[in-house]
């Protein structure tokens, strides 16, 4: 069994509630973290944890940090990204909703050490039942003197609070969320400036996904130095992994990273295996926009290593054999998926999700959406699938904020790991959608 | 003051001055062509992604090259910085796809659109993009908008370069709500029709660089080219009253700002100035506005016969032209 840093007392009853939560060590990050040491000396655990952040990119959180710009008089800010809208991701949704104080004692954590005296989580509007829950663990915390006027006695305040967002994928991109939060539209900022220089409000703001600020708890209890040996070289720590798709058993787990991709989708530990005994074809592993990868190249890396769960080694090829750890959305399709029709998908949900201020990611989108559409209705031809690729590469590293690439990737890898697949329905003019037709067959048995 | 390269040809600008503005001090052969951007309007630009360039080298102290094609219009230079424009293969196919994302949902109405003639994407499509269309799916439909009683939207023609947002932001009270909408969906939206009764709202119409926003009180009197501008003003205590006049014969068509090199106006012009002096008794007129040689207005209209020779034979050679009086 690997460690648990995050989600160990998930099963625990009430650990929804401070009190429960405070009777197995809860809050007590916090405590050592006011009494016992100054903002630096947190910041600085941060950095030996070799933490990265969980939102997606994967960059180390410790730096991040570091960056944040520190003008006398200027008020600083904390954000937590809970947008979490990802197609396959559902972790911080899991997290929130179990065990919300995680989250608020890693934002008085880290609003301490960024010197923050306001903080926000922002939640998509999807959540909005999960924001009930936060709010209630808020209004507790309170109560309970963890929030407010002079924390545990010492000088330091914070005020949090949640902030429901209308439902737009678009606003978890870091700068469109602190546009949504301050009242206007969800659009991307051109950068630079980045948030650490003009944030919200133009003040210094650190935005960090909820998972990234959880593991801040941990961190800090441990030490930094304990928090790296978990994992693999600068793959540190533990992650929460969103397994869906075609296995036994979907959802939430946490692993120690540098598990392999076999273990983590075979073992009972984990996914379980793929159900109804059909055979593995495929895993997005990061996330809607990281690329696919094919069986083989998803169990072993193109030198025939076994692959594992790490930022490195699911890197490992570039995009040509590899992918990325990403979000930590992991989407398994079994032997019978289509991979024309789920791209289709993906597909849809980019050009929906577009803001539309740069031309090749709206105009992009959409069309690339419709091209496929045509291979589902079996009229496309084979010089489609050029011209999709053409459209994707001139979409990728073209626009304002990393959408574009999110809505490109998806597309080139689809095509550069399953071409047989378009070209066949192409030259048949026909499209067969298998895993359809079982699921039919299903219904009208039973 | 930092030092750019740009194609190759230096140059020292101030500190602050964008690539775009690098390569506009050095001249049109080798400023990127821009939609969105608009030297008059703050924040403007970053949208449209046509202007965008290759840094090959960050600056003196960075000599990395940026990893993406940046918008010119919206990066500063450093000291020691290498951009690429026409002469990367890879940005003039960029540029290409730009273009054609720009056309593909708009209804190359040309032949009854007002603002044929003048419309940058017109120039953009014709310098940069192909002869064929690739998309073959229904274009976006809109119904058109009166925004009072001067100014059409026609949304189906918008390319959404923020410019005529940006201009209702900082010329009129500051709402910031002009886009509805999302992704390909989004469209202009009515905060404009509120924003009518501001003195300075029918600037939307010279900043559109498309023929989404029309002036209704010259809509199908003419092509623009049979008309002939001029530089004229008048006394004018909400705006410099410094316009440019178009004439057909004696009579007033319509009242425009004077634009610059660029095509961006020079002064923003009040709605007075605009709609109703449509008289030519009440303007003092200083002579033909300066038109650029390539563009259709300029037709008949030979009074810069030398100054537009000069422009021609420079621009024959950046392009590597004979020399239009060696020819055999
Ligand atoms: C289109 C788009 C959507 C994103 N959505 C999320 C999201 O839902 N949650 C999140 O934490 N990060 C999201 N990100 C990444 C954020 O911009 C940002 O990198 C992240 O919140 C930083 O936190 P971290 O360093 O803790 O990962 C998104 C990025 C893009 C471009
Ligand atoms: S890439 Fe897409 S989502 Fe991002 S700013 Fe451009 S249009 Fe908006
Ligand atoms: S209406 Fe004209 S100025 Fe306004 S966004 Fe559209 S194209 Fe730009
Ligand atoms: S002019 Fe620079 S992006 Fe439009």
């Amino acid at each position: 069994m690997g460690r648990k840093l995050l989600i160990h007392n998930d099963k625990v009853p009430g650990i929804h509630t401070l009190e429960v939560y405070r009777a197995h060590g809860g809050y007590a990050s916090v405590e050592k973290a006011l009494k016992t040491m100054t903002p630096d000396q947190v910041t600085d655990e941060v950095k030996k944890s070799g933490l990265r952040g969980r939102g997606g990119a994967g960059f180390p959180t410790g730096l991040k940090w570091s960056f944040l710009a520190k003008p006398e008089g200027v008020p600083r800010y904390l954000v937590c990204n809970a947008d979490e809208s990802e197609p396959g991701t559902f972790k911080d949704r899991y997290l929130m909703e179990k065990i919300p104080h995680a989250l608020i004692e890693g934002m008085i954590t880290s609003s301490y050490a960024l010197g923050a005296n306001t903080s926000y989580i922002y939640i998509r509007g999807e959540y909005f039942y999960v924001s009930r829950i936060l709010e209630q663990a808020i209004r507790e915390a309170y109560a309970a003197g963890w929030l407010g006027k002079n924390i545990l006695g010492t000088n330091y305040s914070l005020d949090l609070s949640v902030q429901v967002g209308g439902g737009a994928y678009i606003c978890g991109e870091e700068t469109a969320l602190l546009e949504s939060l301050e009242g206007k539209r969800g659009n991307p900022r051109i950068k630079p400036p980045f948030p650490a220089v003009a944030g919200l409000w133009g003040c210094p703001t650190v935005v960090n996904n909820v998972e990234t600020i959880a593991a801040v708890c941990p961190i800090v209890m441990m030490g930094g130095e304990e928090y790296a040996k978990i994992g693999i070289g600068k793959s540190t720590g533990t992650k929460l992994i969103s397994a869906s798709g075609h296995i036994n058993k979907p959802g939430v787990y946490e692993i120690e990273l540098g598990v392999p991709v076999e273990e983590f989708i075979y073992s009972e530990e984990y996914c379980g295996g793929i159900r109804n005994g059909k055979k593995l074809k495929a895993v997005v592993a990061g996330g809607s926009s990281v690329p696919i990868l094919p069986t083989e190249l998803i169990l072993k890396t193109a030198k025939g290593e076994p692959r594992l769960m790490t930022y490195e080694s699911l890197a490992d090829g570039g995009f040509q054999t590899g992918t990325m750890l990403g979000s930590g959305g992991f989407i398994v399709m079994d032997e019978d998926t289509s991979i024309v029709k789920n791209l289709f998908t993906f597909s849809r949900f980019y050009h929906h999700e577009s803001c539309g201020q740069c031309s090749p990611c709206r105009e992009g989108t959409g069309w690339m959406e419709k091209i496929l559409k045509k291979f589902l209705n079996g009229t496309a031809t084979e010089a489609d699938v050029d011209l999709l690729w053409d459209i994707q590469s001139k979409i990728e590293g073209k626009t304002i904020c990393p959408l574009g690439e999110a809505a490109a990737w998806p597309v080139a890898a689809a095509i550069r790991h399953f071409k047989h697949e378009f070209l066949e329905i192409a030259r048949n003019k026909k499209f067969n959608d298998v895993s359809h037709y079982e699921r039919l067959k299903k219904k009208t048995v039973a | 003051m930092p030092k750019v390269t740009i194609d190759g040809i230096e140059i020292e600008v101030p500190k602050g001055t964008t690539i775009l503005q690098a390569a506009r001090m050095i001249g049109p052969e080798v400023a990127p062509p821009t939609m969105c951007y608009y030297s008059k309007l703050k924040t403007s630009g970053g949208y449209c992604r046509t202007c965008i360039v290759k840094v090959t080298k960050g600056s003196a102290q960075n000599p990395n090259p940026m990893p993406k094609p940046v918008a010119s219009c919206r990066t500063e230079v450093m000291d020691g910085m290498e951009v690429q424009n026409v002469t990367s293969p890879e940005i003039v196919e960029a540029r290409k796809g730009v273009v054609e994302f720009l056309l593909i949902n708009h209804p190359l109405d040309c032949p009854v659109c007002d603002q044929a003639g003048e419309c940058k994407l017109q120039d953009l499509g014709y310098e940069h993009g192909s002869v064929k269309t690739r998309y073959e799916f229904k274009r976006r439909e809109y119904d058109m908008i009166d925004i009072g009683d001067k100014i059409k939207l026609h949304m189906n023609r918008c390319i959404l370069c923020y410019r005529c947002v940006k201009t209702c932001e900082q010329l009129t009270d500051g709402r910031v709500h002009g886009v509805v909408h999302r992704g390909d969906a989004a469209e202009i939206s009515t905060y404009i029709e509120k924003a009518i009764n501001n003195d300075f709202s029918g600037n939307v119409i010279d900043v559109c660089p498309v023929g989404a926003l029309t002036d209704r009180t010259f809509r199908f009197k003419s092509r623009v080219w049979f008309t002939k501008p001029v530089d004229a003003h008048r006394k004018c205590d909400k705006c410099c009253g410094k316009t440019r006049v178009w004439l057909k014969g004696e009579e007033v068509l319509r009242v425009t700002a004077r634009k610059d090199q660029w095509d961006e106006v020079e002064d923003f012009i009040c709605n007075s100035c605009r709609y109703d002096h449509k008289k030519k008794s009440d303007w003092t007129i200083e002579g033909p506005s300066p038109i650029s040689r390539q563009s259709v207005i300029s037709q008949n209209h030979y009074e810069h016969l030398n100054e537009l020779k000069v422009q021609a034979l420079k621009q024959q050679k950046a392009l590597g032209f004979m020399d239009i009086n060696k020819r055999p």
